[in-house]
């Protein structure tokens, strides 16, 4: 018995006793639940519930770590299938205006099915290639799912259809602010966290400095710099003609780039100070020039470190980019506010949800290259 | 041949090392010992400048070390550590061809030179080029360090307590090993040590440092039996002086002709291994082989009358 498995299976079947889906007559009113037998004909939904029911079941021997993967597998397949009956079934007869989206009993059978797969998944303890192949049928099976138009009348794909080019935009925007913010703090936050490996006295300064920033709220910190960066785009020559202003892109760039500096060179002293004494006093010994001693020693055994801190960066600038579209800086954040404004859930969880998933394949893949990353094969010391 | 020539370090007022001179020559090892403290750890990394001398400087065959750059001073000189100090993310092979990577070899002459090392230290190179320090025992990294240390033929070689992270039957064949390799390549060593024995065992010369001064430098028998100062005398052990002495000498000093019962000893065994073989098997001589045939025999009285020599 697999203690988790167990828990999952019991939680599981509470969810599936809760509304699976929710009937609204427009986007903006709240919905009625619907059970997940009722989303269709009790004759059309059983081998669905089963599905989940038997994933669920699965779940709980702990030895057959495969079997368990399998039923986490079975379970989200047979959610996807109730969620791709129901949709058509419910919206029939129920007016131009009506909406169906999945409900509080889906949300939480998704949540765990994917706990169970994690669980399953670090009992076999893939390596790194094995995870990003996972990781890339995943999505493959996501994009193939979307792209067939099965979950198309749910009510956030209707609000996706009437706002693809936006929907483009706003993806490409938020993948600008939380990169490229994370490639100017690496370029600035490299050179700073060597500098404050080699003087201790700069490190006394800089990190408390970095700190502090970092304690700023996120939304002050917005606030903060439309002044600051307005003030620059009306009094610096060319500055506006480059897109510096009060509002948009550039002040939540520059407040990105701020939050990323105190992990990248946190990290990155860290990760160079990690390197055993006794190497760096042979490396000296030996007659390797601060430079050599750099990149054939300190850097190598800090690299893991120093990729975990891109991978702290890039997590939270995924998250806190959402925050730019308040001052106009685009982004997913965009729908996030667009829909708090209109009470339109949907809205927001079209802006909430790539959020998420891309926070979640950043942070793996970065997991994947801090592992390959690692200078010495396990056990190595 | 090596001089260190009045080299001082102060630390503020204090003198780390004080005004010390010394002149080892090439092919010799020469054991600095002293407890923490003595500045006998200063005094090497003066050598290759991982410390700058307040004054005074050090030679290397003629060649003053202040007259070439720092880093290019340690390439020709060897350095091992406590601890070793390998690259954990480095090989075996890789380790050992740092330094002569730094020189620039091509690319086969390190190979070769790394399997040559591998072969003096008794490592399968086959066995051991490709694995990582992390996958060895502890008297194996601490030969790849000395490995390390000989790979470019350095003109002198500086260890820094080599063997002190190894267990005392390790150490002594690592000790064993040191002297093997040394003479037959021929390197001149500077050895730092706080264990008189080790400084007895394996020193041509044995420097003894006390509070930054250097209070006696003499071949290991004139420490044991004329100390210096009260200082030396602590460090030898009024107890131990007697064994340590008969521990210097071979055999093939005092053997005499005529024949004698059990077990032989190899004529290179010490006056130490022949008392100990003659009080334990209660015998009053033990025979003596030379290249395996007989070569006459040790007395009791004979170790005895070898041992007063220096009361």
């Amino acid at each position: 018995m697999s203690p988790p498995g167990l828990l999952f299976c019991v939680l599981g079947f509470a969810a599936l006793a809760v509304p699976f889906m929710t009937l609204a007559e427009n986007r903006i009113v709240a919905g009625e639940g619907v059970l997940a037998w009722n989303v269709a004909s009790a004759g059309a939904t059983w081998p669905g519930v089963l599905a989940v029911a038997l994933g669920l079941v699965l779940g709980v021997p702990a030895q057959w770590a495969l079997v368990r993967l399998g039923g986490a597998i079975l379970g989200l397949g047979g959610l996807l299938w109730l969620l791709a009956l129901g949709g058509p079934v419910l919206l029939e007869g129920a007016g131009n205006y009506a909406r169906v989206s999945p409900a509080i009993g889906f949300w939480c059978l998704l949540l765990i099915l994917m706990l169970l797969m994690a669980d399953a998944l670090a009992q076999m303890r893939p390596g790194p290639l094995a995870r990003g192949a996972l990781l890339a049928a995943v999505l493959g099976a996501l994009a193939v799912i979307l792209w067939s138009g099965a979950l198309s009348p749910l009510s956030i794909l209707q609000e996706y259809a009437s706002r693809r080019a936006a929907f483009a935009d706003a993806a490409m925007r938020h993948l600008a602010l939380s990169f490229g913010s994370l490639a100017v703090a690496a370029a600035i936050g490299f050179p700073l966290g060597i500098l404050c490996h080699r003087r201790a006295s700069l490190r006394g300064t800089t990190l408390p400095i970095l700190s502090f920033l970092q304690t700023i709220p996120s939304l002050a910190m917005f606030g903060i710099m439309i002044p600051i960066l307005g003030w620059v785009g009306d009094s610096v020559p060319g500055a506006q003609a480059i897109g510096i202003a009060g509002i948009g892109f550039a002040p939540a760039f520059l407040a990105l780039v701020l939050y990323a500096l105190l992990p990248v060179v946190g990290n990155t002293v860290a990760g160079l100070d990690s390197a055993p004494p006794a190497a760096i006093e042979a490396a000296r010994g030996m007659g390797m020039t601060p430079g050599q001693r750099l990149w054939k020693v300190e850097l190598p055994l800090g690299l893991p470190v120093i990729l975990t801190g891109l991978r702290i960066v890039l997590v939270q600038n995924i998250g806190l980019a959402v925050i730019a579209g308040l001052i106009g800086g685009g982004g997913f954040g965009t729908f996030v506010f667009q829909g708090l404004n209109q009470t339109a859930t949907d809205l927001i969880l079209l802006g909430a949800l790539p959020t998420v998933a891309l926070a979640l394949v950043s942070a793996i893949v970065m997991d994947i290259l801090v592992e390959l990353a690692r200078p010495t094969p396990e056990g190595g010391a | 041949m090596i001089e260190i020539d009045r080299i001082t370090k102060m630390y503020g007022d204090t003198a780390a090392v004080d005004a010390v001179s010394l002149t080892a020559e090439s092919g010799t090892i020469t054991c600095i010992v002293g407890t923490s403290g003595s500045g006998k750890t200063t005094l090497l990394r003066m050598i290759n400048r991982l410390e700058e001398p307040t004054s005074g400087e050090v030679r290397i065959n003629g060649d003053s070390t202040l007259a070439t750059k720092p880093h290019l001073l340690r390439r020709r000189i060897g350095y091992a550590i406590q601890g070793h100090g390998l690259f954990p993310h480095h090989t075996v092979g890789r380790n050992i061809g740092a330094v002569p990577e730094l020189l620039g070899w091509p690319k086969d002459r390190i190979r070769a030179r790394v399997d040559e090392l591998l072969e003096l230290f008794s490592m399968e190179p086959d066995q051991f080029r490709d694995r990582y320090p992390g996958e060895l025992s502890g008297g194996q990294q601490q030969r790849v360090g000395v490995a390390r240390a000989l790979a470019s033929r350095p003109d002198l070689l500086l260890m820094d307590e080599p063997f002190g992270a190894l267990d005392p039957i390790i150490r002594a064949r690592a000790q064993d090993d040191l002297r093997r390799i040394q003479k037959a390549l021929g390197s001149t060593i500077m050895l730092v040590t706080h264990d008189m024995d080790e400084a007895i065992r394996l020193g041509d010369m044995v420097a003894v440092m006390d509070g930054g001064k250097l209070v006696q430098y003499a071949p290991p028998a004139e420490i044991i039996a004329r100390p210096a100062t009260s200082f030396v005398a602590d460090m030898v052990g009024e107890v131990e002086r007697p064994m340590r002495l008969l521990s210097l000498v071979p055999v093939a000093e005092v053997v005499e002709d005529g024949a004698a019962d059990g077990e032989a000893l190899p004529a290179d065994a010490s006056l130490r291994d022949a008392l100990s073989a003659c009080l334990w098997t209660g015998r009053t001589a033990v025979p003596v082989t030379r290249d395996g045939a007989a070569a006459g025999r040790v007395t009791l009285d004979a170790i005895r009358a070898r041992a007063e020599l220096h009361a």
